[in-house]
């Protein structure tokens, strides 16, 4: 809602606030204005010239070399380039000297040999949005009305010299789309009076009711509608303040009739529609829902196709208009027009959002229908409008209107004890103070000891519950002079959950280790969501997708991660480990919620470890990755409990992949992204884990106990096994630890060999094993009776001989 | 003899004192010291001497002695020292040149922002409370006085799944959720984190999918001045001491009063600048005391429990905070964009 500052002024008095000051009062007490337009700023010395001569350019086609009047003595001659410009307008013109927006000065000059001091204006030139100018003036200069006088500020008689403040509206406040609810707010605010618009319309003896009869099928839908008749209604432009105003608010002009059904618009905040009496094709106007399929062309020429949930105004047979949307073009005003039928209606906001929606046609008339207007405002509209129409288009208002009302309006009756006020807030008001608040606000209050009674007027829809009477109070109590306080009562723990807390171990044990945290978008594509993802279930896709690429609920992180892999790799971030933790998704049929897992997922590729100038390099591979999820396992205390089995993964290198099971069950995956996956996103080798974190931090883990450092010393025995190239070491490592028993504390890799030196078919790995009891020192014999266990075990469990 | 003592004295001193390698210095030592070296020779010369002489001969020949191995480690000393800073001296490296790097990644600057506020108000005794991203319309809408048909449905564009279930469009329905679950019984004190999505088309502003942190207490007597205080603290924790708070009202429909509010412009101080649009208030939260029809949906007397929640954008803040220009950057992940939020402030 745009609010002209002088217009605004009709009806409360603002002496003393300037603009500027008025919007920070109107802010901060509930409607937050999101700008103030100075309309003049950057514009100097424009005033309204006479065109007293105007000749064809000598030299150029499309000029016009004008003699123009500017009230100092001698006209001025000015070459004027609009096609418009004519022999005794009056026109704006920017005499020498003037500066008009963009800081363009005016400057003496010569065009095409003849001399030009100053410029005639168009509006736009003047600061006017081009979409508000008049369609006569917008190729062309604009033209004052006759009267205007020479030499005096064009800018003045524009209503430029004026100030706009934008309103940003919340739903609640619809009130405010009226300059009377505005004023009304600002009135509060200021604790001045309001100042009513003059109605007084002299009617002539004969009646509304004698032209026109009103029915209305759709009572609930339209409640009240309202027609009044002007006859003998000259078409002609509105009165230049008029059409500034409306301009201001961001309203085009069109002509008198129209103008005022706008103004009114702006002014009550209630739409209304004038019709051609005569073309309406009958003495009869009918409200009803539209039959299904039924054709109707609206005044912008569209033909439109509606339904059943569409309320029509007809002329008892055919659609006029769509009921608080738009005119058709059967019965719009015309110049031609001499009776005006003024419709003031109450269209409930549900069936005009309805048909603006299904139409597409939003305008300043559908919003405030939507929104709901002051039911008792609609005949004080019509009145109004019917009296400028008589005042301003020569017309004479027959007496009455032909009605039909079903609309029952009950102000809110809202009762609150200060008690209550003070309890929400945080106050110690008084029944009085909380009385002058509502005075203020022009609600009818009353108190009973320290009950306070308010009857919200009907301008107010917003209030219905004492919460909106606290509201009120609180708000032009000024909210920032409730007082600060921090909530009492009885003190809560305020602590992470143990989930919420291991997590932010796993983000900080994988950032310490090098990786960064990456955040992607849960939507997805159809071909990636099947991608990676550790459960097959049905795709959870969104009813109205905006785009393919993400229109489905992600079943892994994998994808996303490998497009910032992808992303990354393209700008020569060449080496990059990221992670990321968040949802996926896993349907559970149409009806329930799908079950949210939350899984942790990290890509690595490039150089893992490099020093540039000591020439080390170190690309990734599968043990840097593996090794990153055993620190953070090992951090849980999961070591024992998880395992790694080599296995097949769509999109993964299958011989360069395992499994991560947790206590025997799947959770998730690691290894190296598959080869002809990384050429279609073009990625160097890419290792990749993802897993259930959920699995892993619901995983209860032990309560941390000492354990006491060896006394004693341990003896380490190293051995080197041949073994077939398939036997994993997992495997061997198990059978070392069985055979091993409570003596064997550790076993370690710390050799593999695969060299052409050995046999076909066998490999050679090397175990370090130590042996150790914490109780006493142990002798060599002892050792190698466990020893020899184990080497007897390895030979017979897996085919391991010591090598040669 | 005693003559030859004193000149072997003088001469063996002579040579430590001029040798410059610790094995000239073992040979001298050898040669003058040793059990062939002169002094032995001279001493074996001794039997020749009268019984009265031979104890001075004996001490002198031991005063030569002991003279010249005083002598002989004063100087074998410097020449180890030598050798050691001369072995010091060649392993001298650049110490110019750049150290090893170590790998450490980093939080993304969302988490960065929502831990931030998490321990800011877990340390005012609220707990992190999460929900689902898929949520019932139930939950998500109705439940927060936004009834179907409600204007205000309008105002945040949902992905339906079904006619029922959606993404969630904010973090209020984990404040239904928890409400629900406390069965009518106060005191409730959360802060709620997580992502939401709405029907926007990405661009430097919007985005599909962002982040949302929302806090709720209810209790028994919860004013809007405590929301007030609570707000300043955060406000001024968040964003520096000397902060202003501006409370202003507003309109959501899952409170009654409504707030919004602003901050003092951290950029130009309240001045007036870009950033503020030339106002010197960025708007940063929104709030209210909880709607009674809210508590009452989920099973609290709104005679007797009153409440206050807020909620705030993480993607804003940090854009404020960092200056960050496009919100499209945090889901981009860019590493030389997510690398410059490691350091501490
Ligand atoms: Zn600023």
């Amino acid at each position: 809602m745009f609010v002209s500052y002088k217009w605004l002024q009709d009806y409360v008095d603002l002496s003393g606030v300037s603009a500027v000051e008025l919007a920070e009062k109107i802010t901060k007490s509930g409607i937050e204005v999101e700008g103030v337009d100075v309309l003049n700023e950057g514009i100097t010395g424009v005033v309204v010239g006479h065109v007293v001569e105007r000749v064809q350019h000598p030299n150029a086609d499309k000029l016009s070399k004008c003699q123009v009047d500017i009230g100092q003595g001698e006209p001025v001659q000015i070459i004027c380039g609009a096609p418009n410009v004519a022999q005794g307008q009056k026109v704006a013109v920017a005499t020498v000297g003037a500066v008009l927006p963009g800081n363009f000065k005016i400057k003496r000059a010569k065009l095409r040999g003849e001399e030009s001091n100053g410029m005639i204006c168009s509006l736009t030139e003047l600061g006017v949005e081009a979409k508000v100018v008049p369609k006569e003036y917008s190729e062309g200069i604009f033209v004052f009305p006759q009267d205007a006088e020479v030499g005096t500020d064009a800018i003045a008689l524009l209503n430029r010299d004026d100030e706009v403040l934008e309103l940003g509206l919340t739903p609640n406040r619809a009130d405010c789309l009226s300059m009377l609810g505005v004023a009304y707010e600002v009135a509060a605010i200021l604790g001045r009076e309001v100042k009513l618009p003059e109605i007084d319309v002299q009617p002539v003896t004969e009646k509304a009711t004698d032209y026109i009869t009103v029915k209305v099928e759709a009572n609930e839908d339209n409640p009240l509608y309202a027609a009044k008749v002007i006859k003998n209604v000259k078409i002609g432009p509105a009165p230049l303040w008029m059409q500034t105003r409306l301009m201001s608010a961001g309203i085009r002009p069109h002509n008198n009739v129209v103008d005022i059904t706008n103004y009114i618009l702006l002014e009550y905040g209630q739409p209304l529609h004038a019709f051609d009496y005569d073309r309406l094709g009958s003495n009869e106007i009918l409200v009803r829902r539209a039959n299904d399929g039924e054709k109707f062309t609206t005044l912008d020429d569209v033909e439109r196709t509606l339904t059943s949930d569409h309320l029509v105004i007809t002329n008892g047979t055919e659609p006029v208009a769509l009921a608080g949307v738009m005119g058709g073009a059967n019965s719009e005003v015309t110049s031609d027009t001499t009776t005006v039928l003024l419709e003031a209606a109450y269209f409930t906001g549900g069936t005009v959002r309805k048909a603006s929606k299904d139409h597409g046609l939003r305008s300043e008339a559908s919003a405030r229908f939507e929104k709901g207007v002051d039911p008792n405002r609609v005949r004080a509209a019509g009145e109004r409008a019917a009296y400028l129409i008589g005042k301003y288009a020569g017309g004479e208002v027959l007496e009455g209107a032909s009605e039909v009302d079903t609309l029952t309006v009950e102000p809110a009756v809202v009762s609150i004890t200060l008690e209550k006020i003070n309890n929400v807030i945080g106050t110690n008001l008084t029944v009085a103070d909380v009385e002058a608040i509502f005075e203020r606000l022009q609600f009818a209050v009353s108190s009973e000891g320290e009950t306070i009674t308010v009857t919200a007027p009907t301008r107010r829809g917003d209030i219905k519950i004492e919460e909106d009477l606290i509201e009120e109070v609180a708000r032009l109590y000024g909210y920032d002079n409730i007082p600060k306080t921090l909530p009492i009562g009885s003190a809560t723990p305020g602590k992470l959950s143990d989930y919420q807390k291991k997590r932010r171990i796993v983000r900080q044990y994988l950032e310490g280790a090098g990786l960064f945290q990456a955040v992607t978008y849960s939507l997805t594509s159809e071909e990636k969501a099947a991608q990676f993802a550790l459960e097959k279930r049905d795709f959870i896709r969104l009813a109205m997708p905006m785009s393919e690429d993400r229109s489905i609920l992600r079943l892994s992180i994998m994808p996303q991660l490998l497009e910032v892999v992808k992303y990354n790799s393209a700008r020569q971030n060449d080496s990059l480990a990221v992670y990321e933790t968040g949802a996926v998704f896993l349907a559970n049929g149409n009806e329930a919620l799908p079950e949210e897992q939350e899984h942790l997922a990290g890509a690595i590729t490039g150089l893992w470890h490099s020093h540039s100038w000591q020439g080390e390099k170190k690309a990734v591979d599968f043990y840097v990755v593996k090794g990153i999820l055993e620190g953070l396992f090992a951090k849980f205390g999961l070591t024992e409990s998880v395992t790694y089995v080599q296995a097949k993964v769509d999109n993964m290198h299958p011989g360069r992949t395992a499994e991560i099971h947790l206590n025997g069950e799947r959770i998730g995956f690691v290894g190296q992204v598959h080869p002809t996956m990384q050429k279609e996103l073009d990625l160097k080798d890419t290792y990749v884990f993802e897993l259930s974190l959920k699995a892993v931090l619901e995983e209860a883990t032990a309560a941390l106990r000492y354990e006491a450092i060896p006394r004693f010393p341990s003896i380490t025995r190293d051995i080197a096994l041949v073994v077939d190239k398939e036997t994993v070491s997992g495997v061997l490592k198990d059978v070392i630890q069985q055979a091993g028993g409570k003596l064997l504390k550790e076993v370690s890799v710390f050799d593999l060999y695969e060299g052409e030196r050995m046999e076909e078919g066998k490999k050679s790995i090397a175990y370090s094993l130590k042996y150790m009891d914490p109780e006493r020192t142990l002798t060599d014999e002892e050792v190698t009776k466990v020893h020899t266990q184990v080497l007897e075990a390895l030979k017979t469990q897996a085919g391991a001989v010591l090598r040669g | 003899m005693q003559e030859r003592l004193k000149e072997l004295q003088q001469e063996a001193i002579q040579k430590i004192e001029q040798s410059s390698s610790l094995k000239e210095l073992n040979d001298i030592r050898v040669a003058y010291l040793g059990k062939k070296g002169p002094i032995t020779e001279v001493l074996r010369g001794m039997g020749k001497l009268s019984a009265e002489e031979r104890p001075i001969m004996g001490a002198l020949a031991n005063e030569v002695r002991e003279a010249i191995a005083t002598v002989l480690e004063a100087k074998q000393k410097e020449l180890e020292e030598a050798a050691v800073l001369e072995k010091l001296a060649s392993e001298s490296i650049d110490v110019t040149l750049p150290g090893r790097p170590v790998k450490v990644g980093n939080h993304h600057p969302l988490t960065r922002i929502i831990e931030e506020i998490e321990d800011l108000f877990i340390g005012m005794g609220y707990q992190v409370a999460e929900g689902p991203e898929v949520e019932q319309d139930y939950y998500n809408f109705e439940a927060l006085n936004l009834p179907k048909g409600h204007p205000a449905r309008d105002m945040q564009d949902s992905f339906y799944i079904t006619d029922e279930i959606l993404l969630r469009t904010h973090t209020s329905p984990v404040q239904a959720r928890t409400m629900e679950k406390n069965q009518g019984k106060g005191p409730i004190k959360i802060i709620c984190p997580g992502k939401v999505y709405r029907r926007d088309n990405d661009d430097a502003t919007h985005s599909h999918q962002f982040m949302q942190i929302e806090g709720l207490v209810v209790g028994e007597n919860i004013r809007m001045s405590d929301l007030h205080g609570t707000l300043e603290i955060f406000a001024k924790k968040m964003f520096g001491e000397d902060r202003e708070i501006r409370l202003r009202p507003s309109f959501f429909p899952f409170t009654e009063p409504s707030v919004e509010m602003d901050i003092s412009c951290m950029i130009c101080g309240g001045h007036g600048c870009n950033v503020c649009k030339k106002t010197g208030w960025i708007e940063i939260l929104g709030a209210g005391m909880v709607h009674p029809n809210v508590l009452e949906m989920a099973g609290y007397d709104s005679k007797k429990y009153t409440g206050f929640a807020f909620g705030m954008g993480p993607e804003r803040i940090a854009m404020l905070k960092y200056g960050v220009d496009d919100i499209r950057h945090f889901y981009t992940n860019d590493v030389r964009f997510l690398k410059q939020f490691s350091k501490h402030e």
